[in-house]
């Protein structure tokens, strides 16, 4: 089993947040919190990342970058929420532009409340992501030598079970996940 | 036993005027598919007698008065000709330097009589021009019988003067024979001119102003070579009482004065014909032609003339201040050209560039005048010679695709016109990369030139190398990007194109592959000829490197593609901030729109495009011919 | 011999060029008074990255970086099993293209625009390798590695522009601050990983064991300068390389991008001020 923990590369994205938890991200990787010595390295291409970090409650125009950037992730991979927006759509929850947090397009594995989140409890919402990602690394590498080597790229429906299913996610919610568009015209 | 030498001169003139004459498409097409083959059969037969012959240098038609005087007698007709030519366009001070040369010759001619020495002399070197001739420019010809019916669909607004066209390019042809073929330098001043005027007739095809400009900016350059042609023969044969080219050279390395003052004025000459700085302006104007005459003139063989004429001199050039001065042009303008070439979007620009600046790495090479460096200029000629010729017509073929021949445009030529595409890649590989031609004649002349300790040469082919493979590589980048702008594309490329550019691009894999081979049968001969004593360039060690090295690159890409397929890969969309619309090809602006995108290059135009830098170029060369001949002349050297 | 070191340098150059790059990340947290990665860190993201799934934009991005590795790789054997240096640097300039290739190949924004940079630091780097090249032939007569490492003084005394302009050339050779033009290892910048964009993945660790080799046969060069035939100018010429990879580090971590045409104009300035010098010198007095 590949030991991924120690290397959790991040991919941060502000989705509308007031830019006060996304200095909080920046701070946990500033000498003071310095998270780079998990092995946490803030990459900003999805393509290289393992862990998704979005700040701040999904809107119109940012649900379908927040859906593309996961998309274009590597399995396997995690999503953290950082601050109470991203969790549930915080203050704004009931703006006319806002869907809500950023469980209503993608599944989220951590949630970090605070407003703005601190430093301390983004890398413990990091690390407790760390140890998801673990976890379905093994569940890859164990199917992998269940199914040969070649099974290891194949995007088969089997593999999004493992990592994460975004619709086994949203039953467990019991909530669909959400249109943008059409729904929030109709209003 | 040599029937062959009349026949190469003379039957491709002949089928020139009989060319002229028809005007049937049809008949013109199956006269040249009979002609073409015929004096590939004869260069064939050229090769084996001699080396039937021991395949050594060979003197013959040593008595030859009737042939002197006919040829006497096409000196002054040309004269009269371009006098003409002249006369009509009111630009009478360029046919001075056709009467003044013509005169000087013909009087000396009348003074001196007939001299009793070979008028030609066949070896190795002027079989490997003969070969390129005939072959490069036989598959040219055949290509173009198929291209100027597409080129004249297009062009509607340029009057229909094919049988003109075809007349000019065997004629050419011939005069090309003769020229390589030729020891005696009167001759060969006949034969030089001969290609002068073809050159300038091609470019004028079209008759735009544009054309007709350029045409006669390239006959006064031309013929201002050939006036230092005629005045260095001159000047030898009055003062040497000798005739020949390889008297030339004896003399000149025995410390005759008139024998080096005339190795100058040649190698002058042979610096306007090979389009070196500031004489290049001519083969970029030249570009305005059909694209079979600049593939066939202003790229694979007549502007070899002038490379061919100072590879006969290295010899007396090695060493001496000429050399020096000749080495030193030749590789600022292998450096320079290639700086204007990365900001040149026009593909045949480009390869009008990269000619001119490869032109210069060959005549850097002769002007050192070291075997290790003819050695390498050979192969350039080899490689180039192929892959112009290759690239021009390819380019004329996808221009008549695209309607357009603008770099960009070629933007995923792989996947829209693959044919074309990969005798591109073929085209340009062979330009740069290792283990093609360029790269060990790169490394044999940086060699040399350090052994030879001239400085400045090895700075510019350093950083000349780099610029090189800068606008080559980014031309091939284009070429693969993958694209989505599927706009369908027509291969509308006749067969008798693409008969030519397959041969084409096999002979230069072939070249490539058999390289080794070819340096040990031909080329060290060819070698031991011009230098007499002549030792090993490259060591064996050397040479079963590059064999590896070959297998290396060709079969690393090939093997790591096969195995590549069998890996499980997931498609994921470009990235594009998150904002890709789905297809890779456009994105979400800042409306909320989709907007396509569009990849480009920088060409740096304004920086370095010719603009910028062509006229301090010209002006720095122009003073060092200055002093090159205020030194020889004023007899330092 | 022959055999033996380029075994070596297949075995040993990416264990040499990871502990190299962890040491660079430790280094550098600590010029930033922060904690740091552990030195084994690369290894780490390696590893995790083969773990990962292969994922490209077009299925060609994967054959042209195996290619990539492969030349890269044949070329460092070359130069350790002592022959022909001058080769060897037209090998490398070759693979590079490659790299050039699996980027441009994806017509992705990102992607391409590093891809061109990436074709522009060659642009720099080729006058200042190839002069390099040429300095230690005009010293030894022979362009062998294999000769050059029996010398009887180090090359650098004779040699010390030559040095220079190669230690310049480093920096974009290691694609390192202020030169990190055609990819960049701190997120935040304008054109994110530049040709490494669109590699994720195994690829994306072929790309990172790739660069180890790269650099190490890099820094070989520079141990190329210091060795002779004296058994203790190896210890001397480590400790040179380590220097060297320190300045790179500390260069990198107090400088900001340049633009790429300054860097052009800089690299060439040095080039030539520094080895054209030394080469007219050297040519004088030999």
């Amino acid at each position: 089993m590949a030991n991924v923990k120690r290397s959790p590369w991040l991919l941060h994205y502000d989705a509308s947040s007031c830019n006060g938890c996304d200095i909080e991200v920046l701070a946990s990787l500033t000498p003071v919190y310095d998270a780079e010595r998990f092995g946490v390295v803030n990459t900003a291409d999805p393509m290289q990342a393992d862990i998704l970090l979005v700040t701040g409650g999904v809107n119109a125009q940012s649900a379908e970058v927040v859906k593309q950037l996961y998309d274009q992730m590597a399995r396997p991979k995690v999503v953290v929420a950082v601050g109470v927006c991203a969790c549930t759509g915080g203050v704004f929850k009931d703006c006319y532009n806002i869907n809500g947090g950023v469980d209503t397009v993608i599944p989220v594995d951590v949630y970090v409340p605070g407003c703005a989140a601190r430093p301390e409890s983004i890398i413990d919402g990091i690390v407790k992501a760390v140890a998801i990602f673990q976890e379905r690394s093994d569940k890859h590498d164990k199917y992998v030598k269940e199914h040969g080597e070649s099974a290891r790229d194949t995007s088969d429906p089997d593999a999004a079970a493992r990592d994460g299913n975004p619709a086994d996610f949203f039953n467990a919610l019991g909530k669909k996940p959400q249109e943008h568009t059409d729904h929030k015209e109709e209003k | 036993m040599w029937w062959s030498i009349p026949f190469l001169i003379i039957f491709p003139m002949c089928i020139g005027a009989l060319l002229y004459c028809i005007h049937v498409q049809k008949v013109r097409k199956g006269i040249a598919y009979v002609a073409t083959p015929a004096i590939m059969a004869a260069t064939i037969d050229l090769v084996v007698t001699y080396f039937n012959h021991g395949g050594q240098p060979v003197d013959l038609y040593v008595n030859v008065p009737a042939a002197s005087h006919f040829i006497t007698a096409g000196e002054i007709a040309l004269m009269i000709f371009v006098t003409w030519k002249c006369i009509r366009a009111k630009k009478y001070w360029i046919s001075l330097l056709s009467i003044v040369p013509t005169i000087m010759i013909v009087n000396m001619e009348f003074k001196l009589g007939e001299m009793e020495a070979a008028h030609i002399r066949v070896d190795h070197l002027s079989l490997l021009m003969c070969l390129i001739v005939a072959f490069v420019g036989g598959l040219i010809t055949i290509y173009a019988m198929g291209y100027m019916d597409g080129y004249h669909q297009h062009h509607t607004e340029v009057p229909e003067r094919r049988h003109f066209f075809f007349m000019v390019v065997y004629v050419f042809i011939g005069a090309m024979f003769g020229f390589v073929l030729s020891s005696d330098l009167v001759w060969i001043d006949f034969f030089w001119e001969t290609t002068s005027v073809c050159s300038f007739l091609l470019i004028g095809y079209t008759q735009s102003e544009e054309a007709v400009t350029n045409s006669f900016r390239a006959l006064w350059m031309n013929l201002l070579g050939g006036t230092a042609l005629a005045f260095g023969i001159v000047y030898f044969e009055t003062a040497a009482k000798a005739s020949t080219l390889q008297a030339l050279v004896q003399n000149s390395q025995d410390g005759v004065r008139a024998a080096a003052i005339c190795v100058m004025l040649m190698a002058f000459a042979a610096l306007t014909k090979a389009a070196q700085l500031p004489f290049s302006t001519w083969l970029i104007g030249a570009m305005v032609a059909p694209t079979p005459s600049s593939a066939l003139l202003h790229s694979a063989t007549m502007v070899k003339a002038g490379i061919y004429i100072l590879f006969r001199l290295a010899p007396a050039m090695s060493g001496t201040m000429t050399g020096y001065f000749i080495a030193g042009i030749g590789g600022f303008t292998f450096f320079m050209t290639s700086v204007i070439a990365i900001g040149q979007v026009d593909a045949k620009k480009v390869l009008a560039y990269s000619t001119i600046s490869n032109l210069g790495l060959m005549v850097a090479c002769a002007g050192i005048g070291r075997p290790e460096t003819i050695w390498a200029g050979v192969f350039l000629m080899m490689f180039h010679a192929i892959s112009k010729s290759l690239m021009f017509q390819d380019v004329g073929a996808t221009e008549n695709c695209l309607h357009s021949r603008h770099l960009e445009d070629m933007h995923g030529l792989l996947y829209r016109l693959p044919k074309l595409a990969v005798f591109m890649f073929i085209g340009i590989a062979g330009m740069y990369l290792a283990p093609f031609g360029m790269l060990i004649s790169k490394w044999s002349a940086l060699r040399a030139s350090v052994d030879s300790k001239n400085v400045l040469v090895i700075l510019f082919i350093v950083f000349g190398s780099a610029t090189t493979s800068f606008y080559w590589s980014k031309w091939l980048g284009k070429i693969i990007s993958r694209t989505m702008h599927n706009e369908p594309v027509k291969d509308i490329t006749k067969k008798n194109e693409m008969v030519s550019l397959s041969i084409h691009a096999v002979a230069m894999v072939a070249l490539c592959a058999l390289f080794p081979v070819v340096s040990n049968i031909y080329v060290h001969p060819l070698l031991a000829e011009t230098f007499g004593t002549y030792t090993d360039v490259l060591s064996s060690g050397i040479m079963n490197m590059l064999v590896i090295l070959i297998l290396v690159v060709f079969l690393v890409p090939l093997v790591a593609y096969l195995s590549s397929r069998q890996l499980h890969t997931n498609m994921k969309l470009s990235y594009m901030n998150g904002a890709n619309c789905g297809n890779d090809n456009t994105f979400t602006d800042s409306f909320g729109d989709p907007k396509k995108l569009h990849m480009a290059n920088d060409y740096f135009t304004e920086r370095i495009g010719r603009h910028a830098l062509m006229v301090p170029c010209q002006l720095a060369v122009t003073a060092a011919i200055v002093v090159m001949f205020c030194i020889v002349l004023g007899g330092v050297a | 011999m022959r055999i033996l070191m380029p075994i070596l340098f297949l075995l040993l150059a990416p264990l040499a060029g990871g502990l190299l790059d962890g040491m660079d990340r430790k280094i550098s947290a600590r010029m930033q008074r922060r904690v740091g990665p552990p030195i084994l860190q690369p290894f780490y993201d390696v590893q995790k990255l083969f773990a990962k799934q292969r994922i490209v934009v077009t299925n060609s991005q994967t054959f042209l970086m195996i290619t990539y590795m492969v030349l890269i790789i044949f070329t460092g054997c070359m130069f350790y099993s002592g022959v022909d240096m001058l080769m060897c640097f037209f090998m490398l300039s070759t693979a590079g293209i490659f790299l050039y290739f699996s980027a441009v190949v994806t017509d992705s924004p990102y992607s391409y625009i590093g891809g061109q940079r990436e074709l522009f630091q060659e642009m720099c780097c080729e006058p200042a390798v190839l002069l390099t090249a040429l300095g230690f032939y005009i010293l030894e007569g022979s362009f062998q590695t294999s000769d050059l490492i029996k010398a009887d003084r180090s090359a650098i005394l004779a040699l010390p522009g030559f040095f220079v302009a190669f230690l310049f050339i480093l920096t974009i050779k290691m694609r390192k601050s202020p030169f990190d033009e055609s990819t960049s290892h701190h997120p935040h910048q304008e054109l994110v990983k530049g040709v490494t964009t669109e590699l994720g993945g195994s690829n994306l660790a072929l790309f990172q064991i790739t660069e180890w080799y790269e650099n190490v046969l890099m820094l070989s060069v520079v141990a190329l300068f210091i060795l002779n035939k004296n058994p203790w100018s190896i210890l001397c010429a480590v400790l040179v390389v380590l220097a060297t990879y320190f300045l790179e580090i500390l260069i990198d971590n107090t400088s900001a991008r340049m633009k790429s045409q300054k860097m052009l104009q800089l690299s060439w300035a040095v080039t030539i001020a520094a080895a054209g010098v030394n080469l007219v010198i050297l040519i004088l007095v030999r």
